[in-house]
Order: structure tokens, then sequence, then C-alpha cells
């Protein structure tokens, strides 16, 4: 009954998301205010219908009831609470739901708390919203429908694969998807400014947060892949550079662009068509990120179960969403009014540079993703595009943008003063200097490429700070004037530094790992011992146990250092029985500087078993950096600036109007 | 093919970090540690074909088990890195390296980001002259702007 | 001209779009993976028998004739998809078929060919797959088509059936048989 109820509420949705596509816009085009006022409680209905298929589905999954095909399929009466929840969106079907719920969610959210934007944008935005909406709604009742039951119901389900039967990865797909789908309201704005014909600071005022709040659930879903990467699939990486990772990575990086190209949209008026197409392509790449993963065209370890039908469905909404976008910018971009004046060397210049490289770099991943598509269409030979090669093209890019991530910042908009920057930069030089002294004094008969790293790392943090320091006056004023100063300092000012700081701890955590770490392989009996990183660590035993779904073999692995007693962990080998699948829980002995790192292979007690150990040095600063990124894009989301556009906006319009600019 | 020797020089400076872990099991390791990590690096840079997505070095599969042993023998009878990517890949083809060779039908693949830099970075310029010609608009002065801002905040508040 | 710029993007999608459409229209596995040894000459093998009543495989054995080389394994699962197909292809002499038992237990090998019959005309034992190696098997069931100079022609990856046999490996055998006659 309530699997129908669930059903019924999709198709409901489906009507309402119908309605919002289309009458608000036929209003906005009539200026007519009634009929765009249906889209506010329009994207209220939609959220509500959605959320009551969502919450039908999962009630089905909570209460396993098996005469649900999708239930029956992906879940198992014993599988502990959480991942029955999870359950719902570990699959193709249910994690569609989640997307639309997602989607409607930003467009109830706009509905809510767009007060202040005009209202034909308003109604244009929900519409094309609501557009996406209806697309996904049809392709999921067409043919991906989670509510289809099953006669006669089987005693149990065919469970959840193993490795989604974890903590990490129960929130990481709910993350991500924010972040995929939180994309679709810069491109809703990004359309809706080009049916208007006029981008101006506002419009960027208020794609700006949209965009924000997607890309910071897009960093924290990420980090959470990664770092259930980096425990669970027992081999101590942390990317892999697989066509799914990347999918998800492209996205991120077209992101961040869009983040600093609406910048200078708001501040400047200028970059307006660069800034609506990076909304598209960011779009664009999340919808491919989602196409990708479900037709099958690429090999993957992460794909879903691949059906062409859907591939081919979800490539017609790619198709006609951004080939229609773009069709739209080839017509409105070119008339569209240039903007303010800056020279090359200036802020703006800065965040040009910032977005020919974060493009450039989101150019690399993008053709090593899809290069073995294309050769194999073009000349049907294939070639493995891997690690080798991303490491290879990647970094290169990555080195000028984090050299200008310290000098941009300290140039003025419009007309820069390159000297004066860079006579502040001494204090990037000096810690950059020192850092790379220490770190070559440390390993000083090794290969210089972590030097390089840590340089770059140095540079970068002491950039950010010096930045930082200059704008409260720091040691230049008294201390109580510097505190005041930071007190009043623009939330989104402490949210750019903390994000650079945390690139720049990223990097620290990412080429100590790549080339300090050290492993070693063993095969252990009970009482066995083995050294790492000065380390000890023993095997005391090995115990067979019974999980809630799953049997285990559970180490006790002791570590000592110079002899003390330091800890014990437990490595474990799960064996789940219903999807007759093993799995390694690796164990993680970690101080802030390092991991020692445990995982039990197979053996036996008489064999002894294999004993991988790693000690990863600096791997808690990759998923801490991509935190505090996390943290500063919160702050800067809370800055009330963010939120309140409409008085700015008049400001700006009489600025623009007089031909003159603010210089903020 | 001044980009061409920019780009090596890039390479060479930032040698190809190897990420990955491995699989390989305490039997298969080598006693001399000089061969067996040249094993490790030959390994990680050698797809696993039957697991798709992973080196070998990173894979259980007993395809990737054999093809580990292989390398390590011919290591250890002399064979240098080249003859051993030279072995492979005269029986399964390009495929089986994961850093795909420099050669005509991967011009795209390993220039086609340099393209795009230098693509952009043109595009930028020219637009940025152009506005130049389109909005010849003289910069304010310090002093203008200064009053321009007063200006702005006024208004703002009123 | 200037306008021109702004349909760049639309034309890249466009080719992007086209290219992502192409595999799943021609319904291409990206899994299968052409073999590298086409137009190339067997590698040196030697096999040990796996019957007492049948002879080993060596390169000689393979020369001289148009015939189908398969690799098997008892415990794989295609294996037993396609060995019906392999012994109607016995049985009805269309071409001969040397199967190379690839990294398995002699006992379980025996009793499955007991099990399910034999149509290999000789049968060599691939004990530590280093001949599958050789030749660039990746997955076990796999099945070349070598010419009568022994060199290979055709692979195919995965459990052999009529249809694929009609489709993709009688018209090679036929060319090759014309080549041979004219």
């Amino acid at each position: 009954m309530i699997a129908e109820l669930g059903h019924y509420a999709l198709v409901l949705a489906l009507l309402i998301a119908l309605v919002q596509t289309t009458v608000p816009l036929y209003g906005a085009a009539r200026n007519d205010f009634s009929l765009m006022g249906v889209a506010q409680p329009a994207a209220t209905a939609q959220f509500i219908a959605i959320a009551i298929a969502f919450g039908a589905l999962t009630h089905a999954y909570v209460t396993s009831d098996f005469s649900v095909i999708n239930v029956a399929e992906n879940s198992h009466s014993l599988k502990p609470l959480l991942y029955k929840i999870s359950g719902v969106w570990g699959n193709h079907e249910g994690s569609m739901i989640l997307w639309v719920l997602i989607l409607a969610l930003f467009g109830f959210a706009v509905a809510q708390f767009g007060i202040h934007l005009p209202p034909t944008l308003k109604a244009r935005v929900l519409s094309v919203q609501a557009s996406i909406g209806v697309a996904f709604l049809g392709f999921i009742l067409l043919t991906s429908n989670p509510f289809l039951r099953l006669d006669p119901a089987p005693i149990d389900g065919r469970d959840l694969n193993p490795l989604l039967q974890d903590p990490g990865l129960a929130f990481h797909p709910p993350m991500l998807y924010l972040g995929y789908v939180g994309f679709s309201m810069a491109f809703s704005f990004a359309v809706a400014a080009l049916i208007e014909g006029r981008v101006d600071p506002a419009w960027a005022r208020w794609v700006r947060p949209w965009t924000l709040a997607a890309w910071i659930a897009l960093t924290a879903g990420i980090t959470l892949g990664s770092w259930w990467a980096y425990y669970e699939l027992g081999w101590g990486g942390w990317w892999y550079w697989d066509p799914v990772e990347n999918a998800s990575f492209m996205p991120w990086l077209s992101g961040t662009a869009l983040l600093h190209s609406a910048v200078v949209v708001e501040k400047r008026d200028a970059l307006k068509s660069w800034t609506i197409l990076l909304a598209i392509l960011t779009f664009a790449l999340s919808l491919m990120g989602t196409f990708l993963v479900r037709s099958g065209v690429l090999t993957s370890v992460h794909a879903f179960a691949v059906d062409p039908e859907r591939g081919l469905y979800i490539l017609a909404i790619l198709v006609l969403f951004v080939g229609g976008a773009l069709i739209m910018f080839a017509l409105r971009a070119p008339s569209m009014k240039l903007g303010g004046l800056f020279q090359p060397i200036s802020r703006e210049g800065g965040l040009v540079m910032n977005n020919l490289l974060l493009s450039v770099a989101t150019a690399t991943v993008f053709i090593g993703t899809l290069y073995p598509l294309f050769l194999d269409a073009t000349t049907g030979q294939k070639v493995s595009v891997g690690p080798p090669f991303f490491n290879a093209t990647f970094v290169p890019v990555m080195i000028p943008l984090v050299l200008l991530m310290a000098v941009g910042p300290m140039l003025a908009w419009k007309r820069g003063d390159l000297s004066a920057a860079m006579s502040r930069l001494w204090f990037a030089v000096a810690l950059s200097f020192g850092i790379s002294i220490f770190v070559f004094w440390l390993h000083s008969n090794e290969p210089l490429t972590p030097v390089i790293g840590f340089a770059l790392a140095g540079w970068l943090a002491g950039g950010t700070l010096k930045e930082f320091a200059d704008r409260i006056g720091l040691f230049r004023d008294r201390l109580s004037k510097s505190l005041s100063k930071a007190r009043r300092l623009p939330r989104s000012a402490y949210g750019m530094t903390l994000a650079h700081l945390g690139l720049s701890i990223f990097i620290c955590g990412a080429v100590a790992d790549s080339a300090w770490r050290t492993e070693v392989v063993i095969n252990a009996k009970e009482r066995d011992k083995t050294s790492i990183a000065g380390f000890e660590a023993q095997l005391e035993s090995v115990n067979r146990l019974e999980g809630p779904n799953y049997h285990l073999e559970r180490a006790t692995v002791v570590i000592r250092k110079n002899g003390e007693y330091v800890t014990r962990v437990f490595p474990e080998r799960r064996f789940y029985p219903v999807q007759q699948m093993p799995t390694t829980e690796a164990a993680i002995y970690t101080t802030l500087l390092a991991d020692v790192y445990v995982s039990l292979g197979e053996g036996s007690k008489d064999q002894g078993w294999t004993l991988r150990l790693w000690y990863n040095p600096l791997i808690p600063w990759i998923w801490t950096g991509c935190l505090i990124m996390v943290l500063g894009g919160l702050i800067s989301l809370s800055d009330r600036r963010l939120r309140i556009g409409a008085p700015f906006k008049r400001a700006h319009k009489k600025v623009q109007e007089n031909g003159l600019l603010e210089n903020a | 093919m001044v980009e061409n020797r920019l780009f090596m020089l890039i390479l060479a400076i930032i040698v190809s970090i190897p990420l990955n872990a491995s699989a390989v099991e305490p039997s298969e390791i080598l006693q001399n540690p000089q061969l067996e990590l040249r094993a490790r690096n030959l390994s990680q840079n050698i797809r696993c074909l039957v697991c798709q997505n992973q080196s070998i070095d990173d894979s259980n599969a007993s395809l990737a088990r054999d093809l580990r042993k292989i390398v390590r023998e011919q290591l250890v009878s002399g064979a240098s890195d080249s003859e051993i990517y030279e072995f492979l890949i005269a029986r399964y083809g390009d495929f089986i390296l994961l850093r795909p060779p420099v050669k005509a039908t991967t011009y795209i693949l390993w220039y086609g980001p340099l393209f795009i830099f230098f693509a952009g970075l043109s595009l930028s310029v020219l637009f940025l002259i152009r506005r130049k010609r389109v909005l010849p608009e003289e910069p304010l002065s310090p002093k203008e702007q200064e009053e321009l801002s007063s200006l702005i905040s006024g208004k703002e508040e009123g | 001209m200037r306008k021109l710029i702004y349909l760049g993007p639309l034309l890249f999608f466009i080719i992007t779009a086209v290219y992502f459409a192409l595999p799943i229209l021609k319904g291409k596995d990206p899994r299968i993976l052409p073999s590298a040894m086409i137009e190339k000459n067997i590698p040196d093998l030697n096999l040990p028998p796996l019957l007492e009543t049948k002879q080993g495989i060596d390169k000689q054995a393979l020369m001289g004739e148009i015939q189908l080389v398969n690799f098997f394994s008892s415990w794989c699962g295609p294996c037993r998809t396609e060995h019906d197909f392999l012994m109607r292809i016995n049985k009805s002499e269309i071409i001969p078929i040397y199967g190379i038992n690839y990294k398995d237990k002699q006992n379980a090998a025996k009793a499955w060919l007991l099990d399910l019959g034999d149509p290999y005309e000789r049968i060599g034992r691939d004990i530590d797959g280093r001949t599958a190696i050789d030749w660039g098997v990746y997955g076990v069931p796999e099945t070349y088509l070598i010419d009568k100079h022994g060199r290979i022609q055709y692979r195919h990856v995965g459990p052999l059936s009529e249809s694929i046999f009609k489709e993709k490996i009688s018209p090679v055998i036929k060319a090759l048989r014309k080549q041979t006659n004219g």
C-alpha cells in the first residue's frame, strides 16, 4: 500500500513539475504576476510529493518489504538499520529518487528564500529547475521505477553490496548528489539569465550562495568517498583516477572556477558570458557523471548495474538541456553588454588565469577519462589511461595555479601593482624556503619531488597568511585594533583564507604520502613481529567471530614504539554469505602526523596470515585539508551579504547606468 | 615543437607519482630490494586486464599475480624495463600500459591540455584587447574612486 | 566571425554527445579487447597431454591446417555454456578444435570432459598459465582461429555460440579456404 502511495506521489510530482515548468515561464513572458506566482507553491508541492515518494521507499527498506523488487534486490532483513536506510540510495533506482529529491529541495529553497529575487527571474529559475525535474521524474517512471512489486515476494532479500555497508559510504552519495544536483541551481540561473538576456552583479550575488552550497557538499562528498576508499579497499590508496572518481572531480574543478568567476561578475560586472558558460558546463559535467556511471560506456569498478536503454535516456536528457542551453548561449551571449574594464595585472586578471588553469585542469581530466572512448570509436584501438597519465599531466597544471593562489588575492581590483604584491610575498618565499630546507634536511638523500611539493604548500600558506595579516593590519597596527578589524572582516574573507590554507595542508598530505609511504608485507603466524617506520607490530591472535550479517576473522595487532606499548588495532576480514563476497576492514592507528595502516589478508593458523602494513606519513592532512576547505565554504556561506542581494542590486544598477563602477 | 620540449621539461621536473599500494603476496617479493622496487614501479604501470581499472600491483586476480611473477622473473634474469614492457605489449597491446605511449594516436591525449591552455590564453588576450577598443574608458584616478565610493555608500543608506 | 566563437561550446558538446551515443547504439561492451596477436605467428608451445589417450600440443601440431584453439577450464562457468556448441562443431566436422586446459586440476578437467563430452582433437595442459599469457589470453574461455601457416586470424573472448560462430568466425574461415584453393 505504502509503495503504491510512493508511486502515485511520483506521478503527482511529475504533473506538478510540468505545471511549474510551463505556467511561470509563460507568465514571465507576459509579465503576468499571478501566473508567475504559481511557481512558488508548485515548487513546494513538488518537493513534498517527492519527499513522500522517498519516504515510502525508505519505509519499504526499513520494514524489509521484499514484495518490492527494488528492496528484494538490494536489502536483507539481517542488515543493520543504518544500511537498510543507506540501501535506499545504494542502487540505481533509489539513487535516482534521491537525485530528484535534492533537485526539488533546491527548487523549494529558492521558492522559500528567494524573497528578494525579481519576480520574472525567480519564475524563470523555478521553471527551468522544474523542467529538469520533469525529465528525471519521467526517466524514473519509464525506466527505473523503484516501486514495482514482486509476486510472490521472496522470503529474504539479496542484500546490499558489502563494500557499501559502511558508515563512510552511507553518507557519501547524499553529499555527492547535493553537490552534483546543487549545480543545477547555477544552471537554472544561467538559463533564466539567458532568457532574460541580462546578467548583472545582483545576478551573480544570487548565484554564488547556491553554487557555494553545492561546492561545499561536493567537496565533502568527494572527501568522504576518498576516505572510504582509503580504509575500506584495503590498499591504503586514496585516489585512483577511476572514471567514476573523475566524473565527480570534473564538476568540482569547474564548480571551483565558477565560484571564482562569479566573484568577478559580482564585484566588477565583468566575465559575464564566461560565467554563464561555466554554470552551464558545470552542470553538464554533473549530468555527464550521472550518465557515465549508469550507461556502461566506460569500465569502472564503481559503476551501477549497466543498462543501455537508461544510458540513452540520460544522454537524451543531457543533449536536451545542455544542448538547448548552449544554443541559447550562442544566440544571446554575443549581444550581452560588456562589463568593467581591467588591466591584465589585477585581481580580475588573476581570476581569469585561475579560471583558465582550472579549465585546463578540467579538460585534462576530461580528455584522460574519455580518450579510451574516443579512440575506440574512431580507430577501434583500445588504450588505457591510468594514474600514471594523470599524475604526469594534472600535477603540472596545478603548480602554476598554486603559485598564482598566493599572488592573486594581493592584487587590487582593476589595476594591480605586481611589484607591490611581490614585495608583500616575502613571507611566502620565506615559509616556502624554510619548509623546503626542513624537508630536504629530513630526507636529504632522496628525490627532490617532495621538496618541490612542500615548497609550493609553504608558498601558498605563506601568501595566504600574509594576505590575511595585512588585511587586519597585524603587526602594523596595535593588536586591539587588528582584532577589531578582524571582527569586522566579512566572513567570505575568512572563507577564502581557510579554503586556501586547506588546500595547502592537503598538498602537504598528498605529497608526503606519495613520496614517503612505506610498506611491509609479511606472512605472520600468531606472535610474529615486524617493524615499520620505527614502530613494531606484533600479531597477537586471530579470532573467528560472527557479525550481524557476516562472518569475520579479527586479528589483534599490538603496536609498540621503542619497546613501549602504543596501542592495539583490530584489522578484519569479513565474509558476507548472502552476496558471497569478502571485504577487508583495515585498522588504522593515527597520530596527526601519520597513519599506521594494518590490513589482514588470507591465511590460517598453521600457514600464517598475510599481513600488510603501511606507514603513511601526513595522510591525515589530506582529509583535514579538505575539511578545512569545507569549513571555509560554510563560513563564507554564512556571510550575510550573500543572502540578501536586493539592497545591493539597486546601488549596482545606478552605478552601471552611469558607466561607473564600484571599487570594492 | 617548442611546446613539446616545454612539456617534456615539465614532465622531467614532476616525475610521475605512484599513489597506490598493493596486493603483492609475501612469497612473491624478491630478495634484492632494488629489483623489488623496480618490480613495484613496473607493476603500477601495468594494467590488470581482468579487473579493468586496476594495476596488477593492486589486484588480487590470478592473471595479475601471474603477470607480477613474470615481471619479477624477467627482472631477475636481467631484462630492462623497456624489454618487459615490450614483452607485454607484444601479447596484450598498448592497452596493458596504464601510461599510454606518446604516438600519433595519443597526441590529442598528451598534448590536448597544453593546446587548450594556449588556445584559452590567446582567447583571453584577444577578448581583453577587444574590450579595450570597445570600451575606451579611462581608468579612474584614486581620488575619483574615493568620491565614487562615498557616493555609492551615500545612496545605499538613502 | 566573433559570434562564431560562441558556437564553439555547442559544437564541442555535440561531438562529445555523438561519441557517447556510438558505443551504446553499437551495443559495444568496453570490456572486450581486441587481440594484439592477429596476423602474428602462434607462439612456441609444448604442452603435456591431459588425457592418456590423446597427445599434448606443440607448435607443429597447430600448423598446416585451419583450426580453432580453445582455452578452457573446468572451473570456468562460461566454458560450460559454450561446451555444447563445441561438441556440435566437432560432430559436424566443420573445423578441428584444439583444447588448451588453462590452470586446471587434471582430475577435475578429466571428469569434466567425461561428463560433458570431449570435442577436442588434442588437449594440452597449460599448468601455470604461461602459454595463455603468450597468446594474450586474459580470461577463459577464449577461442583463436589459426590459418594453415600457423598465424592467428581471429580471436573470440567469452563463450562461443552458433550465432557468434556464423557471424564472426565462419566468414573468416571461408575467406581462408578460398585463399588456399585459389
